[in-house]
């Protein structure tokens, strides 16, 4: 039985959440066992994750796992994975389950694997892999007895399962004893995708000049539906929030398109973002190490070439409508 | 307050990444190691401004083999008053997280820090298994934290902004940064350093259930394709017809 822990926010499933139970359904095929999810909290549409390969949704819905708390949610997910006799149990590798993965796994004297990027076969057990130093390397996993396994967001295809069966969804309610942690409040942003869900991201830094030039870079990501990103010197300036720097002390990305505007490329930043599907990088200085790790490279002043940008994906996107 | 600090040894930022002829380890030849940076640039240093503001105590302990006193003396010389070695090699956080509990259970920490996760593994687990064998709450990613009465106010990073949480001690928290500016070791602290004790403690027997088959380093990246910057309609055209990402 492979179990995963579909996240929810204000009741409703992000991304993430769909493709932690695609990756629990396709591990379950190649293990020939049946996937079930279990949501914690208010859920708007718990049998949503059927089409991703969910036969049966656990819908703990007490008000008191509306929110994160590491205890509650260890405690219900252990009592749900111990009842049904989960061999895998799958979470998203994002903030939340960060802080629930390590407790989780000690809890039910399991296995743990955290941040994989997918799983292949070896004969028939399953061999998790994972991204290392940073992206610059992967390590293959093998684990025995039961094993809670976290999967990157953006990591794999998420595609609807044909012809899926309506799933049945059982709801319960639990006792719940959490950590004594109180939530007092939340300073997100709203409107646009978090940075780890984006699949296209628009990111600048020290080339810029001046935080009040920002404007060709938004305009380019609104035009691209893009999220915005920047290097560490800008945010350290605080020309940008912290919360939009990637790199080796930010956030690590893996979206499908980052294009790098007036960054240099150092390692530490490479190191947040080398595992983007495909790089573009508009740099004027034609030594800047970041072409190096480029698909894509423009050679000129930002400040001339992005406005061009924008407007041929106008352009693109004007032709295709 | 008793503060407990834990430390992790990492190769540098810096250093080339390849593995040994059998794909089954990092490769440590000609490396430089150092302390994890979120380790030591924001949990210690954190954890020395609480002491310096309400007193106490900021010990700094590692789970692994002799080569890794060089990193508690550095501790030691940022301004850690004493650092213990458990002598071990743990191949897992799970052994490491299960060595530091052996000895921090019995030590009444208020706090217990660790970096939101090591630099080579990437793993951000060893906290939450910690705070479990401890019984006591996680809060990991945590890049900023006022402390009075008792009771800390931390900002814990999620996706796109902060969440705000108060906690009682004692309980386990992980460094991001943001949460303290990292120190360098002066002169004399580097002298004083010499004179801090290091206890060195027996590991006990911790049983793994996760092993790594092998390393592999991701297929070499094909060179950059110049675009003409006159020509951006040809790179809109790329993204789209040959890289499909719009």
């Amino acid at each position: 039985m492979i179990l995963v822990f579909a996240e929810n926010k204000e009741g409703k499933f992000k991304k993430n959440a769909f493709e932690a139970v695609k990756f629990g359904s396709s591990l379950a095929s190649d293990l020939g066992m049946e996937c079930h999810a279990v949501v914690l909290g208010e859920s708007d549409q718990p049998e949503s994750l059927g089409k991703y390969g969910a036969k049966k949704v656990i819908h703990l819905n007490n008000h008191q796992l509306n929110e994160f708390d590491d205890v509650a949610y260890k405690n219900a997910i252990n009592k749900v994975a111990s009842d049904v006799g989960a061999n895998f149990i799958i979470l998203s590798h994002t903030a939340l389950g960060k802080g629930l993965i390590g407790r989780l796994a000690v809890s039910l004297k399991a296995g743990c694997v955290p941040a994989v990027k997918g799983h292949l076969m070896l004969g028939s057990d399953p061999v998790f892999v994972k991204p290392v130093f940073s992206g610059k390397a992967f390590a293959h996993y093998q684990t025995s007895g039961p094993s809670v396994i976290s999967i990157i967001p953006n990591s794999l295809q998420l595609t609807e399962v044909d012809g899926a069966d309506p799933v049945e969804v059982e709801e319960h309610e639990v006792e719940v004893s959490g950590s004594g942690v109180k939530l007092i409040k939340k300073d997100v942003i709203t409107g646009t995708v978090p940075l780890p869900e984006a699949e296209l991201v628009v990111s600048a830094g020290r080339g810029m000049k001046d935080p009040s030039n920002w404007g060709i870079i938004e305009e380019l990501a609104n035009e691209l539906g893009a999220t915005t990103a920047c290097s560490r010197p800008v945010s350290d300036s605080g020309w940008r929030p912290h919360h939009e720097h990637v790199g080796q002390t930010g956030i690590a990305i893996r979206p499908n398109l980052y294009i790098a505007i007036g960054i240099s490329g150092a390692i530490q930043h490479l190191a947040g973002v080398n595992n983007s599907k495909v790089i573009v990088v508009i740099n004027k200085d034609p030594e800047a190490p970041f072409f190096k790790a480029a698909d894509y490279g423009i050679c000129a002043d930002l400040f001339e070439v992005v406005p061009k940008l924008t407007e041929a994906v106008k352009k693109y996107k004007a032709a295709s409508n | 307050m008793k503060l407990l600090v834990c430390v992790s040894k990492t190769p540098d930022t810096t250093a080339k990444v390849d593995f040994t002829s059998d794909s089954s380890s990092y490769n440590e030849d000609g490396k430089q190691f150092i302390m994890n940076p979120y380790d030591e640039w924001y949990a210690l240093v954190r954890a020395l401004e609480l002491k310096e503001a309400n007193g106490g105590e900021v010990v700094i302990i590692n789970a692994g083999p002799a080569s890794n006193d060089a990193i508690l003396r550095k501790g030691l010389a940022i301004g850690a008053d004493k650092a213990i070695r458990i002598d071990c090699d743990p191949q897992t956080a799970f052994e490491a997280a299960g060595q530091v509990a052996t000895y921090a259970k019995d030590e009444g920490f208020d706090i217990v820090f660790c970096g939101k996760e090591t630099i080579d593994y990437n793993g951000s687990v060893f906290g939450g298994m910690l705070a479990e064998i401890l019984d006591v709450p996680f809060i990991s990613y945590a890049s900023k934290m006022e402390f009075a009465d008792g009771k800390a106010t931390i900002n814990r990073d999620v996706e796109g902004g902060v969440e705000v949480v108060e906690a009682k001690t004692p309980f386990v928290i992980s460094a991001a940064k943001g949460l303290a500016e990292q120190r360098i070791p002066n002169m004399r602290g580097i002298m004083m350093a010499k004179r801090k004790p290091l206890d060195i403690k027996t590991g006990s027997e911790i049983e793994n259930k996760v092993k790594v088959l092998k390393f592999e380093l991701p297929p070499a990246k094909g060179s950059v394709k110049m675009i003409d910057p006159e020509n951006m309609d040809e790179l809109v055209r790329l993204l789209h017809e040959e890289s499909k990402v719009i």
